[in-house]
């Protein structure tokens, strides 16, 4: 399975002296995490099936500063931004995807100040973009029907007020989707964003991913289905928490998609 | 001696007036006391955002029961000031109704005068019921306790009262209309106030005069004293409400502030012609402080943000953070800047320029503890139906606490140590980035 994808980097493009349509940029997520690779390999999947010519940056590719900016540390996040700029200028990208809201609103927004401006898309949207194109097929498949919940991830939803791209594929998988009472502008945080991932809550009565993924839970959805690979991390484990891992799964929309017509 | 009345109501304008604008004048110079912002720019936007948020109070009715409800009391709040503008006439030159020449259209207004103070006044019996009997949560929270609350409920009384004031005016002055009382010309259409006239149907001429008259006054003088009331209290955000939004920020909620001092400094770290020992050039101002730990260290939008917060906790309600039982209350972020602020305010205006009180925003007013406790999720800006910003002030102290005082969370340097090594928040090998491909 694994073998079959295909993943350039844009050294090796560059070596052929080819430019590709669009740079994906993984994130760290998505490069180490084991469940985020997973999203990371569902999305190369789908841009494998629809021919799309991209390449990712491999060990060229750097954290894009989001935890340092967001815990204050803003000299440290520059460092990173800049960095990266030299790369991505030097391979002259125009155009990015990218599977992490955080690291989607920092190149998007963060980077312009620093000199380094691209079209950036969260994968949502690139893949909505496809299917306007007619680049891609989505059909519901095995998702047919099924009760889902969608959880807007704060960075691509009040962040950047991308409410509709994610919902629309949903449709498309023929989902009855339910929404949760915070849901898009007034979403409730899985409690992961701001550097939280990577440090302990402070002192409450509760964990902020286990109020959400109760919200979730109460809509007795099948699946939750995220947009980040940060807020699958906290539902998933809201969801282990709750002892609902037996029935209810918590699925990025780009696996979604991918299995949609596996089965 | 027939002038009495007109020379005392001068002197009520002069002083009332002029003790608001010399109190108007302290919170602007206290707000310029922040740095300028860049906060120029599109001002087709921002004007939008004036007629659609503050104007239109779009954000208001996303809670459909308290946003209708002010809605009422702010429609009302508007529009019965154009009738202040006939009492202040009235007031100076001692006539009566001088805008009763409009024929019709003042009984209309008269007329709309008396349904919105009605409605003002049902509404603000409702909120003190949301207040003080059902007690909703989000007034209820730590920091709502002692002044905030009493300044919230004394808000509402003086909001009855003086729509009552009101409407007894109108009473007795119909019930003199009425009687053919001397002065009293016929004017206006009293929709509301006719259903008092049974009170007042027994007094005598003079008595209802007496009546109509303390009323007049009794409204007007009210008037003048909630004016003054407003730089004392949270209920400034009438007035600072439309500057607060016209200033807000109109870019993606995403984008924070890019810090230009470090900028400079990571350019020169980067750049590789630059000799490392040179001497600064002469001239070159030291690097600013990074990050704020006092309001003297924010902009003056943020200054101006904690001014116009009215403590609904909206914000509060909303913060995934208070939510859960942490200490941040994004609300409480900006009360705490307007109160160090006045405090500082206070400072200057006993010494003449501020002398250092050996206190700062950071520690105590606000604890590490609110800041850590943010998920940046913009939850509490999006809320605000004003355009209030709490979590700049909070990213600013951040800065503060991590670049100037090496403050984070322990397991947040780990983080950022891995970042700076390794390029990733995890202890992963920037070369093995793509090895997800092959497993």
């Amino acid at each position: 399975m694994s073998n079959t994808l295909k993943v350039p980097t844009m050294a090796e493009l560059l070596a052929q002296g080819k430019q590709p349509e669009v740079l994906f940029w993984v994130g760290c997520a998505g490069s180490f995490d084991d469940r985020a690779k997973k999203i990371t390999k569902a999305f190369v999947k789908i841009l494998n099936k629809a021919n799309i010519e991209f390449a990712v940056l491999g060990a060229e590719e750097s954290c894009s500063g989001d935890p340092a900016k967001r815990a204050g540390n803003e000299f440290l996040f520059q460092m990173q931004a800049m960095m990266n700029i030299q790369v991505l200028d030097g391979y002259e990208i125009k155009k990015i995807v990218t599977t992490c809201p955080h690291c989607f609103n920092t190149l998007k927004n963060e980077y312009p100040n620093l000199g380094g401006n691209y079209e950036v898309m969260h994968h949502t949207q690139f893949l909505k973009a496809l299917l306007n194109e007619g680049r891609l097929k989505v059909e519901g498949g095995k998702f047919k029907g099924k009760r889902i919940t969608y959880h807007d991830p704060c960075y691509l939803g009040r962040a950047n007020n991308e409410y509709q791209a994610p919902r629309d594929l949903l449709k498309k998988l023929e989902v009855e989707l339910i929404e949760m009472r915070r849901c898009k502008s007034q979403g409730l945080c899985c409690g992961a964003g701001g550097a939280q991932m990577f440090k302990d809550a402070e002192p409450g009565e509760k964990e902020i991913n286990i109020e959400r993924t109760e919200e979730a839970i109460e809509t007795s959805p099948s699946i939750i289905a995220t947009g980040c690979p940060f807020c699958n991390t906290m539902v998933t484990d809201g969801v282990k928490f709750k002892k609902k891992e037996g029935e209810v799964e918590v699925l990025d929309i780009a696996e979604m998609i991918i299995n949609a017509d596996e089965l | 001696m027939q002038y009495i009345p007109n020379i005392l109501f001068l002197i009520l304008l002069l002083v009332g007036s002029g003790f608001f604008v010399k109190n108007s004048k302290k919170i602007i110079r206290n707000i310029k006391l922040g740095y300028k912002g860049n906060d120029l720019d599109h001002k087709k936007e921002r004007w939008t955002n004036v007629f659609r948020i503050a104007l239109g109070q779009s954000k208001m009715v996303v809670r459909p029961i308290a946003g209708i409800l002010h809605v009422v009391v702010y429609v009302g709040f508007v529009i019965i000031n154009i009738e202040v503008l006939e009492i202040i006439i009235d007031g100076l030159f001692g006539t009566h109704r001088i805008f009763s020449g409009l024929g019709t259209l003042y009984n209309i207004l008269i007329a709309s005068f008396e349904l919105l103070a009605f409605l003002v006044l049902v509404s603000v019996i409702i909120f003190w019921i949301r207040r003080n009997i059902k007690r909703i949560k989000r007034f209820l929270s730590p920091e709502m306790k002692g002044w905030p609350k009493n300044d919230a409920n004394i808000i509402l009384y003086f909001e009855m009262v003086l729509m009552s004031l009101f409407l007894i005016m109108n009473a007795t002055d119909y019930q003199l209309q009425i009687l053919g009382a001397e002065h009293y010309t016929k004017a206006g259409s009293f929709p509301i106030s006719s259903f008092l006239l049974p009170l007042f149907e027994n007094l005598s001429q003079s008595s209802l005069i007496i009546l109509e008259r303390s009323a007049w006054w009794l409204h007007i003088t009210g008037i003048f004293i909630f004016l003054n009331y407003l730089y004392l209290s949270k209920h400034l955000h009438i007035l600072l409400a439309f500057p607060n939004v016209y200033y807000g920020s109109v870019s993606p909620k995403g984008k924070f502030k890019n810090l230009e001092s470090v900028t400079n400094e990571v350019k020169l770290m980067m750049d590789p012609t630059v000799d490392p020992f040179a001497a600064p050039a002469e001239g070159v101002s030291v690097p600013a402080k990074f990050g704020a730990s006092d309001v003297l260290d924010l902009s003056r939008t943020q200054l101006l943000n904690a001014y116009t917060c009215t403590e609904c906790g909206r914000c509060t309600s909303n913060c995934p953070a208070s939510q859960t039982g942490k200490k941040l209350s994004p609300r409480k972020i900006m009360m705490d800047t307007r109160d160090r602020l006045e405090e500082i305010g206070k400072n200057i205006d006993t010494n003449g320029v501020f002398i250092p009180d050996n206190k700062q925003l950071l520690g105590d007013y606000i604890t590490k503890e609110e800041l850590w406790a943010c998920t940046t999720c913009n939850a509490c800006v999006e809320s605000c139906p004003v355009s209030i910003d709490p979590l700049s002030i909070i990213m600013d102290m951040r800065q503060y606490l991590v670049m100037e005082q090496s403050a984070a969370p322990n397991e947040l340097n780990i983080a950022m140590t891995n970042i700076e090594n390794n390029g990733a928040p995890w202890p992963y090998n920037q070369m093995d980035r793509l090895n997800w491909k092959n497993e």
